[in-house]
């Protein structure tokens, strides 16, 4: 049996600031260290003051996730000496006397199953390491880069209850979609999702493997480990705790270290940073505030569009296309027709060029005109397909069939003409498709290649048909 | 006092007047060594003349050197940041510079403010100005010094467990730790944060509270800090005042400091004040509480130096936990590695219940202590040292009688109440001080009654002959 659980680290970088001064939250193309102040430098003297706002996250995600949420926000210092750490102690949430963790105790339904969620915690982000002459493992020096030091982040662990890598990557999926339509996370910012994730197997100890950075790349890295764990014990080898790193490019798992003992990280409640009680009114009052999450959102899109359950939920684990979906369903009431192609054309081209929908410059006002033309049968369905690349990149659609003339020939002269020519090239066919109706469709498809397909195939069966009558 | 400066200044000018104060610190700092770092004369002059239409017109003062001031060497008196000069100044010394102060120098204190003589210094002790063979105390001994010689009329300190006080009590000047939370601790390099102040001292009740109304207040950079009413027009009565004399603490007191105490307590009742003995209890378990949680937040604020953002970074080749260890062992000195490793300890898993829990479970009975008194009494009345200061090197070697010097002092800290320390006497030529503890925020209380003690004792200004 293989055990699975996450820790799940996600940046609020829609806080504005860093969490406990006022860098921006967003280092994305800054000069490595210009990002940064006295208190996230950890220079001597200088204080923590913590973003309120990150409060008010953690309990929405809270709310989310099932969670009983703790009515102080305190937090404490998790010491250990380490190059990325400003401090050598990172401000975190720690359950012991005089601090606690935000919530604790909650769930995420996958495929009708519960994913418990132990606890979440706000914390800080440490410097960024790179290493110029090599990986983690061979670079001669590190640099570090405290622009993302301080950032605010949400600690998301759960119980070891995943038991394959796919659920893992599902979970993950799930849990990004809660934390986008709680916009408590940007994640198309760098660095924004980032997963440790303790796998055991039937036989083993725990290993934990580090630097996951996506739901792709965490089914990836725990497939990988199940693997290894489970080749090494047929060969006689013991797994032993140790934490290892997952290396996105060669999409292997190296040891980083070995865990022999529990590491001592003196957890004292941080004297900068007196708890804070939270009223109740308080968190009433943002969980009244609170947009709507994925599960309604899935009920909602089932009712009022009438989709099935798989469709809703495809949209919906993906914010965007869901946006981009109810967007469109505005002008485009073929809601299913309109579901259908955005999980399937446009997803899977979205997917070949590795971009988000986001990030692409397809509008609803193509897209809708796409399928309208296809609709009323001025196209085919094999242009609609090869359209959706084109609205992908801007182009606009009526444009681009009239120019690379695209438009089905429903002219019926010139649709005669074409078939009389191929019938006067093919006389011996024409004599058996009297005989074999069979042949008939050989002569429709003659036809369409005559005319690059963008004729109404049941046109052409018809006017071939009364053609042949007319002969005999 | 601040009004001389203010004085001299209009009548002969900023330029007279610093001129004046650097000569008397070239004369008397080969002696006293009050300072690690002291700003040239040519931009103290000009930086004085910039603000000289503020309040203080420019008036130098001393700041003990584990305050950060932007551009100024920030040492703690640690050759760990002997060479370390901040970007950013604390909040109290933009508040002084608001007001029209400059910045004469950076003085001498216990390395990261772990001593009570200044004997711990990288740099060196600094001398008691009533007798140079003899400490000044400590850790602000430089900033005692410094006022006590009158090179300045005000300093700031910084008390942890007595800092401001002991200092206070042996150079014959005015110190008080604030109640917590009413003065920034932003920019005051943390050696224990839920203990220590950042406060004022002076040669007069007045001056002492004239720079403390300056720099206290709330701050939005100090989550630790709290508003509070500065109200200061409280008009005291020694007739009929309520003191409570720490009979325990009294009883553990040096015979020559009870004598002088004696006497200062029978002016008190010559003038009307209700005195009366209490018993704060817990005696023996005060200093370990409390030097149980200073180390324990010492260990871990002192994590962040390992010399590769600033600081001693002698050392740079080899792994990273080579050169943090390295740097850190070369950069601190042994007071410092011993609280460093006494903390950790305590905080490490299995300890923490039986050390550090107990630790807040005393200090909140000091607490209750303290605030039962607090309901029947105004004020708190004990020696600020229960010794005479002593001779360079005499405690220095010996831990534990160094630790217990603390005693009457770490009280103040513990509980979060204010503490001020005044002259009260002397003994064969050695100053006494007398600690008065009063109601959390009640810090204006407490200096109204300083001026009236000033009167009866006439004791302010005063100054050795060297
Ligand atoms: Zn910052």
């Amino acid at each position: 049996m293989v055990k699975i659980g996450l820790e799940v680290h996600v940046h609020l970088n829609t806080l504005n600031t860093k969490l406990f001064c006022s860098c921006s939250s967003n280092y994305e193309d800054k000069e490595p260290n210009t990002n940064v102040c006295p208190v996230c430098l950890g220079l001597p003297g200088a204080l923590p003051v913590v973003n309120e706002r990150a409060l008010t996250m953690a309990v929405m995600v809270a709310t989310a996730l099932h969670m009983e949420i703790s009515h102080i926000l305190s937090f404490s210092r998790k010491h250990y000496f380490y190059p990325d750490m400003s401090k050598n102690y990172q401000i975190t949430q720690y359950d012991g006397p005089g601090s606690t963790a935000i919530a604790y105790n909650g769930w995420i339904e996958i495929n009708g199953k519960k994913i418990r969620i132990r606890r979440i915690n706000i914390e800080e982000d440490p410097a960024k390491s790179i290493y110029p002459t090599g990986s983690i493992l061979t670079s001669k020096y590190t640099l570090l880069d405290y622009n993302r030091s301080g950032i605010g982040l949400l600690e998301i662990v759960t119980e070891p209850d995943l038991e394959n890598p796919k659920e893992a990557r599902q979970f993950m999926e799930v849990l990004r979609s809660i934390l986008e339509h709680l916009d408590v996370t940007n994640f198309e910012l760098e660095g924004a999702m980032r997963a440790d994730c303790n796998v055991s197997v039937e036989g083993g100890e725990r290993v934990e493997v580090k630097n996951v950075g996506s739901p792709k790349d965490a089914e990836a890295a725990i497939a990988y480990e199940i693997a290894r764990q489970n080749a090494a014990l047929r060969s006689g080898v013991k797994i032993r705790r140790e934490t290892r790193h997952w290396d996105s490019i060669r999409k292997v798992t190296v040891p980083l270290r070995s865990k022999e003992t529990e590491e001592d990280y003196r957890y004292f409640p941080d004297p900068d940073l007196p708890p804070y009680y939270i009223p109740h009114e308080t968190i009433d009052k943002i969980i009244k505030s609170m947009p709507e999450l994925p599960e309604s959102r899935i009920d909602r899109l089932i009712k009022q569009y009438g989709l099935d359950e798989y469709q809703a939920q495809v949209l919906v684990y993906q914010k965007q296309l869901a946006d981009f979906f109810e967007e469109a369903a505005k002008e485009y009431k073929q809601y299913k027709r309109l579901a259908n192609v955005i999980i399937n054309e446009v997803q899977r081209r979205l997917n070949e060029r590795e971009i988000e929908l986001k990030n692409s410059k397809l509008s609803t006002e193509h897209l809708i005109k796409v399928l309208a033309m296809e609709d009323n049968g001025s196209i085919s369905v094999k242009t609609m397909k090869d359209l959706i690349p084109k609205i992908i990149d801007g182009i606009d659609p009526e444009q681009y069939v009239i120019q690379n003339n695209l438009l089905i020939i429903t002219d019926v002269t010139a649709l005669e003409n074409v078939i009389n020519s191929v019938i006067s090239k093919n006389i011996e066919v024409v004599r058996k498709a009297k005989q074999d109706p069979k042949v008939v469709d050989f002569l429709v498809g003659m036809v369409m290649k005559e005319v690059k397909k963008r004729a109404n195939p049941k046109q052409v069966y018809e006017l071939i048909q009364s053609k042949l009558r007319e002969i005999s | 006092m601040i009004s001389e400066y203010i004085k001299c200044v209009t009548d002969e000018g900023i330029e007279e007047c610093i001129s004046r104060v650097y000569d008397r610190v070239t004369k008397l700092e080969p002696k006293l060594h009050a300072f690690i770092t002291l700003v040239d004369k040519d931009t103290v002059i000009n930086n004085a003349k910039q603000v000289r239409s503020r309040k203080l017109m420019g008036l130098p003062v001393a700041v003990k050197d584990n305050i950060s001031t932007k551009g100024i060497r920030t040492t703690c008196g640690s050759r760990m940041l002997s060479e370390y000069v901040p970007v950013y100044d604390a909040t109290v010394i933009e508040r002084l510079a608001s007001k029209g102060a400059t910045i004469l120098g950076k003085t001498n204190m216990d390395e990261f403010a772990m001593g009570s003589t200044t004997e711990t210094s990288f740099f060196g002790p600094s001398r008691n100005p009533w007798d140079l063979t003899r400490v000044p105390g400590g850790s602000s001994g430089g900033s005692g010094v410094a006022i006590a010689s009158k090179m300045v009329e005000i300093a700031l300190g910084s008390d942890t467990g007595g800092s401001i006080r002991a200092p206070a009590s042996f150079n014959g000047v005015y110190g008080l730790k604030p109640s917590y939370g009413t003065v920034s601790r932003y920019g005051l390099v943390a050696y224990a944060n839920s203990l220590e102040q950042i406060g004022p001292m002076a040669r007069n009740a007045s001056d002492l509270k004239i720079l403390f109304s300056i720099i206290s207040g709330f701050d939005i950079k100090d989550a630790t800090t709290v508003s509070f009413d500065k109200k200061d027009d409280v008009d005291i009565k020694l007739n009929g005042f309520r003191i409570g004399i720490l009979k325990d603490i009294m009883d553990r007191s040096s015979p020559e400091v009870q004598n002088v105490m004696s006497s200062f307590i029978e002016k008190l009742s010559s003038e009307g004040a209700l005195i009366e003995e209490v018993q704060l209890g817990y005696i023996d378990y005060i200093l370990p509480a409390y030097y149980i949680i200073a180390m324990s937040e010492a260990s871990s604020n002192l994590a962040r130096f390992d010399g590769v953002r600033y600081g001693y970074g002698r050392y740079k080749e080899g792994t990273w936990i080579q050169t943090f260890s390295a740097n850190r062992a070369e950069g601190f000195g042994s007071e410092v590695k011993k609280r460093i490793l006494l903390g950790s300890f305590i905080l490490s898993a299995g300890y923490y219940d039986e050390y550090y829990i107990k630790a807040l479970k005393i200090r909140k009975l000091v607490k209750e202590s303290v605030d039962n008194i607090l309901k029947s009494h105004d004020v708190i009345l004990s020696p600020t040292m229960p010794i005479l200061p002593p001779k360079l090197g005499d405690v220095i070697d010996d831990p534990l009688k160094m630790y217990a010097m603390d005693l009457n002092t770490v009280v103040a800290n513990l509980t979060g109440i204010p503490a001020v320390s005044v002259p009260v006497g002397f003994y064969q030529g050695l100053p006494v001080g007398a600690q008065f503890m009063g109601k959390y925020l009640n810090d204006f209380f407490l200096l109204n009654l300083v001026s009236e003690v000033e009167k009866i004792t006439k004791m302010a200004e005063l100054t050795p002959s060297i």
